[in-house]
């Protein structure tokens, strides 16, 4: 038996795409005798005369039996003799495009539907080139209703050749061309003698044999921290779903965009402890130290992934409203979702003929290639390198709507990674955050910060008070939450760099490890605040920081 | 390396799609149903935060209709597991004296519906999950895996929010909620298959044994507490049986089996003729009474 088939039918409209699936579940003896007799039922007041309509199968919405149409994406499971299949049956319409590319990111397989007596259309172009955007490598363009050309030979090779050049265009491997008609069911699950001429397949029979090759997830071992498992003082687990690669216990792995590295002490695998875990799994993993991992890193090994700021993506536009350059969106990308700003539109792609188009904006189910600069670095790479890392959303800040997905194809503004504690002595370290710049981007009319000190300092040394846009006393004390460190500074030199809980109100300006000011006068206000940082969930932050810090006393934010 | 199985895939799947909730969304809670697809997705919840309990509680609305046996697995199942198991039942349906038996399709309206509505809106509870799957019915199979509902929980088929690969976008204005459906893609088989495969413990409602019962309306009824109100004519009688999903025992169709292991129980559902969902006296109604249902806030 053959590994489960994930496929898609897609086309334009009314070219049959629920029929054929439906002829397929039903010829294959695939329904139970309650839906058979449900069809039964449903096609006497349908469309066909009291024959049977093998699309109610699958237009499972009121409004879609109603109009006689698909709008959403239905999802099917059968299984044959040889194979098991999980069909995503999309909608034709362009309105509902984005449906269809939905069906699409879940898909190995495409089956694109031709109406013989149409040829090619726009459409067909268009879902083959999200198809193939989303990262679908085998396609099967079924030349269907053939009942209404006669069988014709002649008109086969004539579509046939369309589809040439449009696999050609958008560089399409594993491509078949089978004739077909859904709803008399000819070389849907058997040869038809009404094609002699047509020398391949069945359609089923020809998915029951493909072969997929494995999907090139990447070079190396990465995963994504989904969560971070602490149930106790004693357990610290980053959790995720392995993307490539393996891991074994005692390897040395490194956390992204920090850069820290550790070993592992302990994987489980869904839930269950083990030595190495594989690409797909879901897995806790336990480092030997404490290092940054927080939602949103990842962890990897010899994987060569780096954050980057600025991607170049290839976009399908699935918004009412029309994208315009130089707004601000959330990211998702991994398990990351970060504020970034569309840049630029760099050029839209004609959907007809494939052609570069500059533009200005793009509306709803447009593909751009588009330059997207992130608030701060986050691992990414190329869809092509490393699958998971270079598929991302949009979403809108004030609708909450996916507004856009797509592919990364090119990165730049590559981040330094290293050693992130800029502040160290003994076996204590703090990050330096307080020597990151902010800055205003007047190309993108939004704010961003990055931190171009590289060093570490110990104590001794001498540190840079004042920057381009932040300026501190001469002596003050950092206080860095998240690593649990205090650093004295004296006449610019650090004197002690020290655990929080060694630390005592000194009277001195106090900043926060980004180098806000933090309101605390005294030590028991001092110790209210860290007190209500403790218990401040997720959710109570930014009240905590309304109350108790202040981002311009020591700070400002410059123009570049 | 190692090829995951079918199941494999599924369960990681699930297991990422939980932690996903557990990780980005402000209230979760898992409804438990106490029923097969319930008890997997408990099991998934388990493994995808071991050593740590899940870290939200589970949430059982009782119609105060269900089998005894069940209410028994469910106390006890939440104490073996040591996780937070909440009820809560609609106390103004109870006081007007709502039952199977006078009150039809009323009757799941304000038992099931209604009663969901109120315990999400009590805690405020952000996200939902539930065991709904594809493979179960014609509407289901068109939902997505996060589906979004309006502050008064209506699900809006025709403008569901597109899901890419695995990047959910989690994000609710106030008021509105998700329910979460981590094993859509799985196929009964398939839970079948697991239960036996991760050994989980079900209600034994599902293995065939001897039971009080009625036919009626061609479904066999069994007949659990005092308060089944037999027709004339009708006599308990004792027959081997087993239910194929479980629900309030008066709208629960069993069927004759002597299947009572699991390998048994795998064998009938392969070769059945019938899907499962011919069990759920409710639902044979008019083609849509799903949708409808769920466009007014059922799970």
């Amino acid at each position: 038996m053959k590994g489960l088939l994930k496929f898609i039918t897609c086309g334009s409209v009314d070219d049959g795409k629920s029929t054929l699936i439906g002829h397929i579940l039903y010829d294959s003896k695939l329904l139970y005798t309650d839906q058979e007799q449900a069809l039964r039922l449903d096609s006497r007041v349908g469309s066909r005369n009291g024959e049977i309509d093998y699309s109610l199968l699958l237009d499972g919405l009121m409004a879609e039996r109603e109009q006689g149409i698909t709008i959403d994406v239905a999802y099917r499971y059968f299984t044959t003799d040889k194979r098991s299949f999980i069909v995503a049956d999309t909608p034709g319409h362009e309105e509902y495009t984005r449906n269809m590319a939905v069906g699409a990111s879940f898909a190995e397989l495409a089956v694109i539907l031709v109406d013989a007596s149409q040829g090619v259309l726009v459409q067909t172009r268009r879902h083959a080139r999200i198809c193939s955007l989303m990262g679908i490598r085998y396609f099967v363009f079924a030349v269907n209703k053939m009942d209404l050309v006669n069988f014709s030979e002649e008109r086969f090779e004539e579509i046939s050749r369309q589809i040439a050049e449009l696999t050609e265009e958008l560089s399409l491997s594993n491509t078949t061309v089978i004739p077909l008609s859904a709803t008399d069911g000819d070389n849907v699950t058997k040869l038809s003698q009404r094609t002699p001429w047509y020398k391949g397949t069945s359609l089923l029979e020809y998915l029951e044999e493909v072969e997929i090759s494995p999907e090139n997830a990447g070079k190396g071992f990465y995963m994504p921290v989904q969560r971070v498992s602490r149930p106790d003082r004693t357990f610290r687990g980053s959790q995720g779903q392995i993307e490539a690669g393996s891991v074994s216990v005692g390897d040395e792995v490194r956390v992204l965009p920090s850069g820290e590295t550790a070993s592992v002490k302990t994987i489980l695998a869904a839930g269950k402890e083990t030595e190495t875990a594989f690409a797909g799994q879901p897995v806790t993993i336990v480092l030997d130290r404490e290092v940054d991992v927080s939602r949103g890193c990842v962890i990897e090994k010899d994987s060569g992934l780096a954050p980057y700021r600025e991607l170049s993506v290839s976009l399908l536009w699935m918004d009412d409203a029309p994208l315009s350059p130089g707004k601000e969106y959330l990211i998702k990308l991994g398990t990351k979702q970060i504020p970034g700003v569309l840049t630029k539109i760099c050029y839209a792609v004609d959907i007809n003929t494939g052609k570069h188009i500059p533009a200005e904006s793009l509306s709803k189910n447009g593909i751009a290639l588009c330059e997207i600069v992130l608030s701060e670095a986050i691992t990414a790479d190329t869809f092509a390198l490393h699958r998971t890392m270079g598929e991302l959303i949009l979403i809108d800040r004030v609708s909450h709507a996916t507004s856009a997905c797509g592919v990364v194809q090119a990165l730049s503004g590559q981040a330094r990674t290293g050693n992130a504690a800029s502040f160290v002595y003994g076996g204590v370290s703090a990050r330096g955050d307080v020597f990151e710049e902010f800055f205003y981007d007047t190309e993108t009319l939004s704010v961003f910060r990055y931190q171009p000190v590289t060093s570490t300092y110990t104590v001794g040394d001498t540190i840079p008070v004042k920057g381009e846009s932040y300026s501190y006393p001469d002596s003050f004390d950092v206080i860095v939450l998240r690593d649990r460190a205090a650093v004295k500074v004296r006449d610019r030199v650090v004197e002690a760099v020290l655990p929080l809980e060694e630390y005592e109100f000194t009277g001195l300006p106090l900043v926060n490890g980004r180098g806000f000011e933090i309101f605390a006068d005294s030590p028991e206000t001092f110790r209210r605040f860290l007190t209500e940082y403790e218990d401040a969930g997720d959710h109570e932050r930014p009240e905590f920081f309304r109350k108790w810090v202040r981002f311009d006393t020591y700070r400002k934010v410059v123009i570049r | 390396m190692a090829d995951l199985s079918h199941l494999d895939q599924l369960e990681a799947e699930a297991i990422y799609i939980i932690r996903e909730v557990a990780a980005e969304c402000e209230r979760p809670v898992m409804l438990y149903s106490i029923g097969k697809d319930s008890s997997v997705m408990l099991h998934l919840a388990m493994k995808a935060f071991y050593p740590e309990k899940p870290p939200f509680p589970f949430l059982h609305v009782n119609t105060t209709w269900k089998f005894k046996e069940m209410i028994e697995f469910r106390d006890k199942t939440a104490q073996r597991l040591g996780i937070e198991m909440l009820e809560y039942i609609n106390e103004d349906g109870v006081k007007q004296g709502i039952n199977p038996f006078d009150h039809g399709a009323a009757y799941t309206d304000i038992m099931k519906t209604q009663a969901l509505k109120q315990a999400l809106d009590k805690y405020g509870f952000t996200a939902a999950f539930g065991g709904g799957r594809r493979d179960e019915e014609k509407s289901r199979a068109k939902e997505r895996i996060f589906s979004f509902r309006s502050a008064s929980h209506a699900w809006d088929p025709k403008n569901q929010r597109p899901e890419m690969w695995k990047l959910y976008n989690t994000r609710i204005n106030k008021g509105e909620s998700i329910r979460v459906f981590p094993i859509s893609n799985w196929t009964e088989k398939d839970i079948w298959q697991y239960i036996r495969r991760e050994n989980i413990d079900i209600v034994p409602l599902y293995f065939a044994a001897e039971r009080p019962v009625v036919e009626r309306d061609g479904n066999i009824i069994m007949v659990d507490d005092e308060r089944f109100r037999l027709r004339e004519g009708e006599v308990p009688q004792m027959k081997s049986v087993r239910f194929r999903t479980l629900g309030c025992y008066p709208l629960t169709g069993g069927i004759e089996s002597t299947a009572n292991t699991l390998d048994e129980i795998i064998a009938e559902t392969l070769s059945s003729v019938e899907s499962e969902r011919t069990s759920r006296v409710i639902d044979n109604e008019a083609a849509g009474s799903m949708e409808r249902r769920k466009r007014e806030g059922y799970f």
